[in-house]
């Protein structure tokens, strides 16, 4: 069975609606990516998949034992509470020293383990959280905006880094972002919400589906539907290409 | 050796502190100072009910700082920022408790004693309560204590990590109710949060790990209450408040040394 279903889920804040008719499945080992523009429900998507929200309607399955390796859009660290990388990813108790030493490499930061979390830089504090989620050895990763607060050449590597560990671990990995360009080429399926679905497929049958570029334009409103780099519009291409490049997709993406 | 009425204050201020300190560290991560100042307001009204109904005092303060801290779990998130709730529960809390003590006139009762404790009268019965007490609040802590943090970094990872942190808090605000109870009557209802509050915050700069924290702020903590009721003895202070201000130097120092090691 699916790893996650999601049937005819809707979410309510109060009276106002986030989210309704919500159906999705992700399989074992593929890599699903939720795009959508802001307040399009796509975190509180993400949220009732991990059960920190109720729905009002509908349900979530989760397939029987499945692990979940969730990366948050953002996490504080009050100053206040001393705790090094290693004790961090220690958290969910009985983990041993070598099993967090192969989850840092395998998140690209095997050095950090003796440093405190709260001197990390952005980059290196994702990927401590992308090595927190691979500890538990999950069936399927969740990332919400895990790029958020990194520039380019980070995030495209960030996103490398998830294909690396798809290839070698086999997990499933379902994300939220906002970098169209760079995530959906890296997809085997893009889900487009916007309240509710408005569609889905592989990335070259959402980027030219008419809800799709209603929602993000075809281009011309600038970098968000790079996906495609169509040379039948005007804009600043330099900027483009360079983002297209910085992910070694410019063969496809031209 | 229970006979010598310093040795038992002295084993009553260690078991708060015990208790205090890893109980102290939530407190300062979670930001929830103010909840053990309201949680400990309310045991006033609960010292109040006690003495009218004729029960132990320990019983009506834990009641009532349990009730109130159900209250703030619960009206938490409905519309009032968190400050503003605590400041108008602790506070009505504390009047409607002096209120209701101006009631009892029967019998006369010392109200100093309960706001700022009553250390050098501890007996054996109340130094069973404070440890029995301490024991709970130090195992219950220990066995929440992966869950507690999870939660207390960030809700989301908890709830992906099949932890309900809602439930994780209100299992760190029983802890405080019981602490609230058995500190009264140490160091009194208004210095509390001190001992909650001092060690840990006076531990942060000497930890690296959150049970480096904890264990360092149960050193201090210690060390306060032995050395405030020596000051306490030998200048005849208030052993309460004296503890609290020895914890206080501790943090100044602890502060500086820090100040210290980032200027090099």
């Amino acid at each position: 069975m699916s790893l996650i279903r999601v049937e005819d889920l809707g979410i309510r804040y109060g009276a106002r609606s986030v989210l309704s008719h919500v159906s999705l499945s992700v399989e074992r080992g593929e890599i699903v990516t939720i795009v959508g523009p802001n307040g399009s429900g796509k975190t509180s998507l993400l949220r009732a998949i991990i059960g920190a929200v109720k729905p009002a309607t509908g349900r979530v399955l989760h397939a029987p034992g499945v692990r979940l390796g969730y990366v948050p859009q953002r996490l504080h660290v009050d100053p206040t509470l001393p705790i090094t990388v290693a004790r961090f990813l220690r958290l969910p108790g009985n983990i041993s020293p070598a099993a967090i030493a192969a989850a840092l490499t395998q998140a690209g930061v095997p050095d950090l383990g003796a440093a405190q979390m709260s001197q990390l830089s952005g980059g290196q504090f994702q990927r401590v959280l992308l090595a927190r989620a691979l500890v538990g050895k999950p069936d399927i990763l969740l990332l919400d905006e895990a790029t958020q607060g990194l520039d380019q050449p980070g995030s495209a590597a960030f996103y490398r880094q998830i294909e690396a560990v798809r290839r070698d671990t086999g997990c499933a990995v379902l994300m939220i972002s906002h970098e169209l360009h760079v995530v959906m080429s890296a997809s085997d399926r893009v889900i487009c919400l916007n309240g509710h679905v408005c569609c889905e497929g592989t990335p070259d049958i959402v980027a030219s589906a008419p809800e799709y570029r209603a929602l993000f334009g075809t281009g011309t409103g600038g970098a968000l539907a790079l996906y495609r780099h169509d040379h039948d519009h005007d804009h600043d291409h330099a900027h483009g290409q360079e983002q297209v490049h910085a992910v070694g997709q410019s063969e496809a993406a031209e | 050796m229970l006979d010598d009425f310093m040795v038992r204050a002295a084993l009553a201020g260690i078991g708060v502190a015990l208790a205090a300190a890893p109980l102290g560290c939530f407190v300062v991560w979670r930001r929830m100072a103010y909840f053990g100042d309201a949680t400990a307001h309310a045991a006033i009204l609960g010292v109040a009910l006690s003495l009218a109904l004729s029960m132990s005092i320990f019983a009506g303060a834990l009641v009532v700082a349990l009730l109130m801290a159900l209250i703030v779990n619960s009206l938490s998130g409905r519309g009032y920022a968190m400050d503003t709730l605590l400041g108008v529960l602790a506070h009505s809390a504390l009047a409607f408790g002096l209120v209701a003590v101006s009631f009892l006139s029967g019998i006369r009762i010392d109200l100093m004693a309960y706001l700022f404790g009553d250390i050098l009268a501890v007996s054996r019965l109340d130094l069973a309560m404070i440890w029995g007490g301490a024991a709970v609040v130090v195992a219950l802590i220990a066995w929440r204590w992966s869950a507690l943090l999870t939660a207390t970094l960030n809700e989301d990872l908890a709830y992906a990590s099949g932890i309900d942190p809602r439930r994780e808090q209100l299992g760190l605000t029983l802890a405080l109710a019981i602490t609230v109870a058995v500190a009264i009557k140490v160091v009194g209802v208004l210095l509390i949060a001190a001992m909650l509050i001092i060690p840990a915050a006076a531990a942060r700069p000497l930890a690296r790990t959150p049970e480096g924290m904890a264990a360092v702020a149960a050193m201090i903590g210690s060390i306060s209450a032995g050395i405030g009721l020596r000051a306490a003895y030998v200048f005849d202070t208030p052993a309460g408040p004296s503890i609290v201000c020895v914890a206080a130097l501790i943090f100044a120092m602890t502060s500086v040394m820090r100040g210290v090691r980032h200027v090099r």
